[in-house]
């Protein structure tokens, strides 16, 4: 505390200068808010999370070019955790407690959020968090901007098995805990809808694995059985690469075999030759490619803002879009930023998205989205294929998992409960089964 | 290979359809300009009867419209309703020429145009459109794809007009493969005489028709499927033993590359360089860099990487070599974590300069898709280059080591370094032109990395625990051992890999080197003599 405060004397004693000598209006001498931004940018997560800073501050930007918020202008506080999940929790806590910081926005993968979440919780932070994950969480202190199973995964299961008319199911991940979970949810779904266990198959790789030839062949084999076969992909960040350029090589068309990735975006595949990968599908919230005003205008400001003519924009880019919008119209409705207030009034805060309608914080704390299914074109954009006809509602407890179907998360007075169980009527419950199913 | 088949079939189709049809340029526009306001509907199951009307229409632009259509190129000018082709779809301003006329339009931004979309069954149905048109055209070689991308695809509709080409067709392996389409379609249909036709068939699709065809209701049909699938299944044994073989040994191939640069600074001289890694990165850097300087040409670019990404990564060894390593000659600790240190500013170093992102490296056209051998069984071409360039390398580094004066005075000092500086030489010159050699082949590793995988700030990572390993279980200081080991190792990680899955195949191979190691300390080919001991 001490070298906190022996820093905010000089600021003081500037803040007070001005006023002698300006004799500014009132309200300048107010404190800006502060805006905590927690993505990695070195490490091996920077590859994503770079561009997630540059969007936030880019927002920030934009919200003081307005005026503000309140009358009062809003500052960054930017940290580096490095792509390190431990210093994550040490980053938090140097935001929340040190920079005392009204809200953050950050995070990637799920075991740096597992690794924030107790910072947040015991010093009543809020984190907005922006990425697809694998549900089975519902926080008070942390609202959920990205896509839940039942946002992404199913609806593209769906759209296969009812459009595309496949009979046989490759679920193919990186070996962690959103491909695991993610895949746990789709085996039951598709066993629900009578896919046989001998028309599922599953794989999975480690981290960053680059010698595909294998999985490739093999995925080859078990779709020449005379059924439409599709692969589900949750395959991680950099594996994708040689992965599909595996795909390519191998002769595995999009119109043999389709693979539907969940986790590659435009700016994953600005780093392959994309030709090889045409009408290959992902499922997103978001695209580029859409086609409203919003969404041509947020890329005119993110190219201005970043200088860089072809740079691309995705779907935790929008989530931090929405989430920004979202806080931003909470503290409005507050007249405050204090949190217990904003996490109060966010509740039914309804923004405009990207894709011509409108998000809605839900009392789980997840928000409605539409979801997209896109086509890979040969520039590397998507093109939309399909759509659900409205937005749907995150759920933070899979109805497709034993121990987490009874849940359900709300967040507003009297039941505050981010897992209360509708069968035993008790909250908290089912929380081990759920660790454990895992 | 894809890119060069569509424009073989463009220009063909061009010729035969101006042949074809002159009377009908004059008159079209009209037409044109309905046909194609018919394609501009939501349903895509309207788009696809459209398609079927423009493909009968014998209008002569259609190939031009359903291959822009193909590639989502076919757009309409939402303020005038206007019909255009974008002739290059990169950024955010994209050149057009009118649909209809093909005068060019100058550029217009994505706001102002509305795409005609298509999906994957849409596609899958165009190119067999397209490849039934192929079949007409002279050159054989494109008959065959033509015909080959037919299989599995043959519908109802197109059975009259296939069995005419069938009859006219003089090249006999486009009429093996015309009629398997055919057999395939019949097989689908239910004919249990179409077995016959497909028997003994290494094709996929044949296969899949197959297998669908053994699960069906009719006892004799499901019986005659089956035999037929078993045979079939028994000739394949082969063709997927010979295969496994073929990924172990590119993957050992990948290995060998990124460990034989480390044989020379680690196994000869002795330096842990934990930065190797990252001068592969460079390597594969500068790949990306010389695309860029020579954008278009990407395999003469590839080819000038060579030479440019082995100078890069020796010239950045040196650098290491004489800022960090010659002031801890014979502290293995401190070198290895300096060398850590090291590696870390060069990743923070192309993060901050370049991009955190990765960077799109072309493969040149002669290095994608992959070779036939036969249908059953096809090699990937990038990594038979690989391969290639893998034992390329081995075999120079060879002749360095043996034939060259270098190679002498790097054994010399090696052995006894005393000794060998009382002879005359200067062992610090050895010692930065033998990092220099093993800082360069890492280089060279990863110009050829630049073709298998990410080009990025984490590449080198990746492969530095493996690199140590192959040199380690090779035998320290021995080059045949490392080009044994990684070889073998690759070979066993894709044997162990079907059955076993991906994360246990690597855990498993790492159990083996330990073990291994503890029974033989000194490696597959251990270094003998007086200098082993020292």
């Amino acid at each position: 505390m001490i070298p906190s405060s022996a820093s905010r004397s000089p600021r003081w004693l500037a803040a007070s200068l001005l006023s002698l000598g300006v004799a500014a209006p009132a309200l300048a001498q107010e404190d800006p808010i502060k805006v905590g931004i927690l993505h990695s940018l070195s490490g091996t997560m920077a590859i994503s999370e770079t561009v997630l800073k540059e969007t936030v501050e880019m927002l920030i930007a934009q919200q003081n070019a307005e005026g503000g918020l309140l009358g009062r202008q809003l500052e960054a506080v930017v940290v580096d955790p490095a792509s390190d999940w431990p210093l994550f929790a040490e980053k938090a806590r140097e935001l929340l407690a040190q920079q005392e910081v009204d809200v953050i926005f950050g995070n990637w993968t799920s075991v740096s959020r597992k690794s924030v979440l107790p910072v947040v919780e015991e010093l009543n932070g809020l984190l907005f968090y922006p990425v697809q994950y694998e549900g089975e969480e519902s926080s008070e202190n942390v609202f959920y901007t990205g896509a839940a199973p039942n946002q992404q995964a199913i609806p593209a299961v769906d759209y296969l098995m009812n459009e595309v008319g496949v009979e046989r199911w490759v679920l193919a991940g990186t070996d962690y805990v959103y491909p695991r979970t993610t895949n746990k949810i789709l085996e039951a779904y598709l066993k629900g809808h009578g896919v046989g266990e001998a028309d599922i198959m599953i794989n999975y790789t480690p981290f960053g694995h680059s010698d595909w030839q294998n999985i490739v062949s093999e995925i080859k084999a078990f779709g020449s059985e005379g059924k439409k076969t599709a692969v589900v992909s949750t395959i991680n960040g950099d594996a994708n690469v040689p992965f599909y350029r595996e795909l390519g090589n191998q002769g595995l068309d999009a119109a043999d075999i389709p693979v539907v990735a969940f986790s590659v975006g435009e700016q994953e595949l600005t780093g392959i030759d994309t030709a090889p990968l045409v009408g290959h599908l992902a499922a997103w919230n978001y695209f580029m490619s859409v086609d409203t005003d919003a969404n041509y205008d947020f890329i005119d400001a993110w190219i201005e803002y970043t200088g860089d003519d072809m740079a691309v924009t995705n779907d935790p880019m929008e989530a931090h879009y929405i989430g920004f919008h979202m806080w931003a119209e909470a503290v409005r409705k507050a007249g405050t930023t204090e949190v217990d207030a904003v996490k109060e009034a966010i509740i039914g805060v309804s923004v405009p998205n990207l894709t011509g309608g409108y998000a809605a914080m839900m009392p789980n704390h997840h928000i409605t989205k539409p979801v997209l299914i896109g086509e890979i074109q040969d520039n590397g954009q998507f093109s939309i294929v399909w759509e659900t006809p409205s937005t749907v509602a995150g759920d933070a407890w899979s109805d497709y998992l034993e121990g987490s179907k009874d849940l359900i998360s709300d967040w507003r007075a009297p039941m505050s409960c981010g897992n209360y169980n509708v069968v035993t009527g008790s909250c908290g419950g089912g929380e081990a089964e759920v660790a454990s199913a895992e | 290979m894809r890119m060069i088949r569509s424009l073989v079939r463009a220009l063909f189709c061009l010729v035969v359809v101006a042949l074809a049809a002159p009377a009908a340029l004059a008159a079209a526009d009209d037409d044109g300009q309905a046909r194609l306001e018919a394609l501009d509907t939501r349903a895509y199951a309207d788009k696809g009867e459209a398609i079927e009307a423009l493909a009968a229409s014998g209008d002569p632009r259609t190939r031009r419209w359903l291959e822009a259509l193909m590639d989502g190129k076919l757009q309409r000018h939402k303020e005038t309703g206007r019909f255009v082709v974008v002739l290059e779809n990169r950024g955010r301003h994209w050149p057009v020429a009118d649909a209809l006329t093909g005068e060019a339009l100058g550029e217009m931004s994505r706001r102002e145009l509305d795409r005609i979309g298509i999906n994957n069954a849409l596609r899958g149905r165009l190119q067999s459109t397209l490849a039934v048109l192929d079949l007409r055209v002279e050159d054989a070689g494109a008959r065959r794809e033509a015909a080959r991308d037919l299989l599995g695809r043959v519908d109802a509709a197109m059975v009259a007009p296939l069995e005419d080409v069938l009859e006219a067709e003089g090249d006999p392996e486009v009429r093996r493969l015309l009629a398997q389409g055919l057999a395939i379609h019949r097989l689908e249909r239910g004919e249990a005489a179409a077995v016959e036709a497909l028997a003994g068939s290494l094709n996929p699709e044949a296969r899949a028709a197959l297998s669908a065809a053994a699960r069906s209701e009719d006892p004799d049909l499901a019986e005659a499927a089956s035999g037929a699938l078993a045979d079939i299944e028994q000739k394949l044994r082969l063709n997927r033993g010979l295969e496994t073989l073929y990924f172990g040994l590119s993957l050992g191939s990948v290995l060998v590359l990124a460990a034989i640069g480390l044989a020379i600074t680690f196994g000869v001289m002795g330096v842990i360089n934990m930065a190797h890694g990252e001068l592969m990165m460079l390597g594969a850097y500068t790949t990306w860099a010389m695309q860029q300087l020579l954008p278009g040409q990407p395999g003469l670019a590839l080819l000038l990487a060579i030479p440019a990404g082995f100078l890069v990564a020796a010239l950045a060894g040196v650098a290491i070599e004489r800022g960090v390593i010659q002031f801890l000659k014979g502290r293995p600790l401190e070198t290895l974590l300096a060398t850590f240190g090291v590696s870390l500013i060069l990743q923070q170093l192309v993060r901050t300069v370049i991009s955190p992102l990765n960077r799109t490296v072309v493969t040149p056209e002669w290095m994608s898709g992959s070779l036939m051998i036969n249908e059953g069984l096809s090699l990937t071409l990038n990594r038979l280059y690989v391969l290639g360039f893998a034992l390329l390398v081995f075999a120079g580094l060879m002749l360095v080591m043996r034939r060259t004066r270098l190679g002498l005075e790097v054994r010399a000092v090696t052995q006894n370094r005393a000794m060998a500086r009382a002879m005359g030489i200067r062992a610090t010159r050895v010692d930065i032109l033998t990092f220099a050699l093993g800082s360069g082949v890492a280089g060279l590793a990863g110009v050829a990395l630049s073709q298998l995988t990410n080009v990025g700030p984490n590449l080198g990572q990746n492969y530095i625990i493996d690199s140590f390993m192959v040199v380690v279980f090779g035998g320290v200081g021995n080059l045949w051992g490392t080009l044994v080991a990684g070889l073998s190792l690759g070979v066993i990680n894709q044997v162990l890999e079907p059955w076993a899955g991906a994360v246990l195949a690597k855990i498993l191979v790492l159990v083996f080197i330990i073990l291994f190691i503890q029974k033989r300390p000194r490696g597959l080919f251990p270094q003998k003599g007086r200098a082993a001991e020292g």
